[in-house]
């Protein structure tokens, strides 16, 4: 803790409105009748199922199994009946609609028979990561990629620092900061694992300064473990977006990641404070990934707070449940409100990177018509990127996707950071978007008319050869034919079979 | 719940374009105050003209070009191109020489460009640079400070003298207006007079032209306003207040015969007007962090090039346009190294 801060360009001190969601414990949702689990909760391929419609299934019973190395598997989140695997609506901000399992529950909350791990010092780095893989833990942070890949350094790498990241920066969202205030010692079970998994040579707690309570909590936990070596609390100022992977390793270790490299590229690793908490769940009670803590609250949310839901609850039953003041269907926001996304639909289920659902923002950015970019550079002061918004904006704007990259578009992290300071109003973000998919659109259609071109030229190739062998055969058979004259009759006649098996073979 | 935009982020800051446009016309009030106190009430006048026509020009020009123009009248630009022209025109100006710059800075250099955010000159350097190439005689000429002048003006004979050439009393604007201490300096240094004896006539105060000074120093009030209220970043204006500093004050030191001193630059003029209010227009200037320091130091400089070995007394209006020219390349060579480069 005596180590002097790094710091990042930019960022934003935001409004936390946290306390709103801070005030009660953590309470558990009540069960719901119906639980719709999406295949894919996460970043790569979606799970296949592996129920029937019509099977019993217990709680924590495997539903669904990892479909190749990207991807991990899914769980009943409590004992019921399936009774659908067909698309439904999940929370995705273009109001798709994906496979899911549907489990009507039937009220008794039935474990399956889970196998505890006594001393997970017996399992081998392979072993702990298949656990984790089979528990169907992801990033809980909100990205949702798949942890035992994060668990997994490579063999060109050594372990430096494990850092975890209790930042939560976004105002609104305290799911960490309860997490850690109520569970502090699961918590550091989980880092204790993936230390031993890492064979890390140091661990980092990183949390912001806005959440003491958190804080003492993890201290207190901390220093009822004097075994662990090389593990401190790092306490790092509150400013948007610190939690960002990048943002927070530029903080505690000074050093940046290379743009198009990862963060164990400096043989750094970072994982979220719920996603150490799943680990030791899974490790200790041999409990996979069914459930999690989602912040409720906002503006019209008189009981804000946090839930324990489990996976698959309609979150129309949870704003309920938190007695939010809407009309049905009424949009929300998934996640936090820099970086979440609005959604409507009563039966949206909750997801594993479901951290926040906000209904009534204070601050609230009206929809307006926005004024004409006046290049105060506010934008560029703002980025943590230490991008140039506004340029973007203009290549963008203008569809000039060469100039978005010269600028380094891929380098936004989308944090909003820009759009909040512009005096203009300006939706930056969803214009970087825009150009983003654009681009990626572009890559595709590049990769799709490279492969068919690739196809074409091989095939004319193809047409090529067989064309001339042919011209080389009838080559032959003329030759063969001059030669024969000069024969015999019976001599001609056994050309002329040889001819007739030359066209055969044609 | 109130109706939001359907895309993140959904919290949005306070800062908005008409607030600043606002701050900057705030800020400037202690230093018109300054102006009507030493060169009396015809200011006022000057300043009330160009609002209401810029506003006109502003309304009709939105209209023509099918523009909303609620949102843009009231973004307070127009207002601001307004009052930095009528304050940089000499007070007892005839009415049409200030209508003519700012239907130039409104029409040509603001809308013609395709308005708020379009524009690669100043507007108002633009409306100013017109008239003092067109009318060189009315723009060089200023009325003393009220002390000195043998009768101060009111607002009656003010009145008078911009909308119909002269006054009651048979006065036109020639017999109560000089030249302001710049221009004097700059003839005086031309007739090989010392500018250490230059300063002693009582035109001058005691750190640049008298009342001058103290008008500087409310620009710069005004400016450390900005600053504080973050209209503005101190990037430009300390880079062009160091750089004139600088080169003033080597010159003073080994030509003393050819300039003044650092601080009569400094508080003479346009320097404190001209690094706060004008060459800290976001639109015309430069926008990276460095960017802006080179813009700032390019303005200084060519501003007292422009004083020293130019043709005209003050140089900032030229420096201004003369560096928004070099904005976008300027911009396109100071773009800062981007989160984990590794170039």
């Amino acid at each position: 803790m005596t180590k002097t801060l790094g710091f990042f360009p930019g960022g934003l001190k935001l409004p936390g409105h946290k306390k709103r969601s801070t005030q009660t414990p953590i309470r558990k949702t009540p069960l719901a009748k119906r639980l719709t689990l999406p295949l894919q909760q996460h970043i790569g391929s979606a799970a296949i199922p592996i129920v029937e419609v019509g099977d019993k299934v217990l709680k924590g019973q495997q539903i669904a199994r990892a479909d190749g190395h990207v991807s991990v598997c899914l769980h009943a989140p409590s004992s019921g009946t399936i009774i659908a695997i067909e698309d439904h609506p999940i929370p995705h901000p273009s109001g798709l609609t994906a496979p899911c399992i549907t489990i009507e529950t039937d009220g008794e909350d039935n474990w399956v028979e889970r196998h505890p791990v006594k001393d997970y010092r017996s399992l081998s780095t392979h072993e702990i990561r298949q656990i984790v893989r089979d528990a169907g833990i992801v990033g809980l942070g909100g990205a949702g990629f798949p942890s035992f890949i994060k668990l997994n350094p490579g063999v060109h790498h050594t372990v430096e620092t494990l850092l975890l990241n209790g930042a939560e920066c976004e105002p609104y969202i305290s799911c960490d900061d309860m997490l850690m205030r109520e569970r502090a010692d699961g918590i550091i079970d989980g880092i204790e694992i993936m230390q031993y998994a890492l064979r890390a040579r140091e661990v980092i707690l990183a949390i912001e300064d806005n959440k003491p309570q958190a804080i003492s909590a993890m201290e207190l936990a901390l220093a009822s473990r004097p075994h662990l070596q090389n593990t401190r609390l790092v306490v790092v100022p509150t400013r948007y977006p610190t939690g960002g992977e990048k943002q927070l390793i530029q903080v505690v270790t000074g050093k940046e990641v290379p743009s198009d490299g990862l963060p164990i590229d400096l043989g750094i690793v970072s994982h979220n404070m719920g996603t150490a908490y799943a680990v030791g769940r899974a490790i200790h009670h041999g409990e996979p990934l069914i459930s999690r803590i989602v912040t409720v609250t906002g503006k019209d949310v008189p009981h804000a707070g946090n839930f324990e839901t489990l996976f698959g609850t309609p979150i129309s039953e949870l704003l309920t449940y938190a007695e939010t003041k809407r009309e049905p269907d009424e949009a929300f926001i998934l996640g936090g409100p820099m970086m979440g996304f609005s959604l409507s639909g009563d039966n949206l289920p909750v997801t594993k990177t479901a951290n926040c659902i906000l209904a009534g923002v204070d601050d609230v950015a009206p929809a307006q018509e926005p004024l004409p970019c006046i290049r105060c550079g506010d934008c560029a002061s703002a980025c943590p990127a230490s991008l140039l918004p506004q340029q973007l904006y203009w290549h963008s704007r203008a569809k000039d996707f060469d100039q978005t990259r010269d600028y380094n578009l891929f380098d936004c992290i989308e944090c909003g950071c820009c759009d909040y300071v512009c005096p203009s109003k300006i939706p930056l973000v969803s214009y970087f978007r825009f150009a983003k998919t654009e681009i990626m659109n572009q890559e595709r259609e590049r990769k799709k008319s490279d492969l068919a071109r690739d196809r074409f030229e091989t095939r004319q190739a193809r047409l090529e050869r067989e064309q001339r062998e042919k011209e080389e055969r009838q080559r032959q058979r003329k030759a063969a034919l001059a030669a024969s004259k000069a024969k015999k009759e019976q001599q001609e006649k056994a050309a002329e079979t040889a001819d007739a098996d030359n066209k055969e073979t044609e | 719940m109130a109706i939001f935009r359907m895309s993140p982020p959904f919290l949005a800051g306070t800062n908005r374009v008409t607030i600043q446009m606002l701050q900057v016309i705030f800020a400037m009030i202690p230093a018109i105050a300054a102006m009507v106190y030493f060169f009396g009430p015809a200011v006022l006048i000057n300043i009330s003209l160009a609002l209401t026509v810029a506003l006109l020009a502003e309304a009709i020009l939105l209209k023509l070009r099918k523009r909303p123009v609620k949102p843009f009248i009231t973004d307070g630009s127009a207002a601001v191109t307004a009052i930095l022209l009528a304050v940089a025109i000499p007070p007892l100006s005839p009415w049409w020489l200030t209508v003519t710059g700012v239907l130039f800075a409104i029409v040509f250099a603001k809308h013609l460009y395709g308005g708020l955010g379009y524009n690669p000159f100043n507007p108002a350097m633009v409306g100013y640079v017109l008239l003092l190439v067109s009318f060189p005689l009315e723009m060089t000429t200023w009325l003393p400070v009220e002390s000195l002048a043998d009768k101060p003006l009111d607002l009656h004979s003010a009145f008078q003298l911009i909308f119909y050439g002269q006054t009651n009393a048979g006065w036109v604007a020639d017999t109560v207006s000089g030249a302001t201490p710049l221009d004097t300096m700059k003839t005086q240094i031309g007739q090989s007079i010392a500018p250490a004896y230059i300063v002693n006539q009582n035109l001058f105060g005691s750190l640049g032209g008298l009342g001058w000074e103290w008008i500087n120093i409310w620009f710069a009030a005004g400016g450390i306003y900005l600053l504080y209220r973050r209209v503005i970043s101190w990037h430009v204006p300390i880079a062009m207040i160091a750089t004139m500093f600088v080169l003033s004050g080597v010159t003073y030191l080994f030509a003393p015969e050819i300039t003044g001193s650092p601080l009569f630059h400094l508080m003479s003029g346009g320097t404190m007007i001209g690094a706060f209010f004008i060459a800290t227009d976001p639109v015309s200037g430069s926008t990276t962090v460095k960017g802006r320091l080179v813009f700032g130091a390019g303005v200084g400089a060519l501003t007292y090039i422009i004083r020293v070995w130019g043709g005209y007394p003050d140089g900032i209006a030229f420096a201004v346009l003369l560096m928004n020219m070099l904005a976008p390349l300027i911009d396109y060579y100071t773009q800062p190294k981007v989160y984990g480069a590794t170039k």
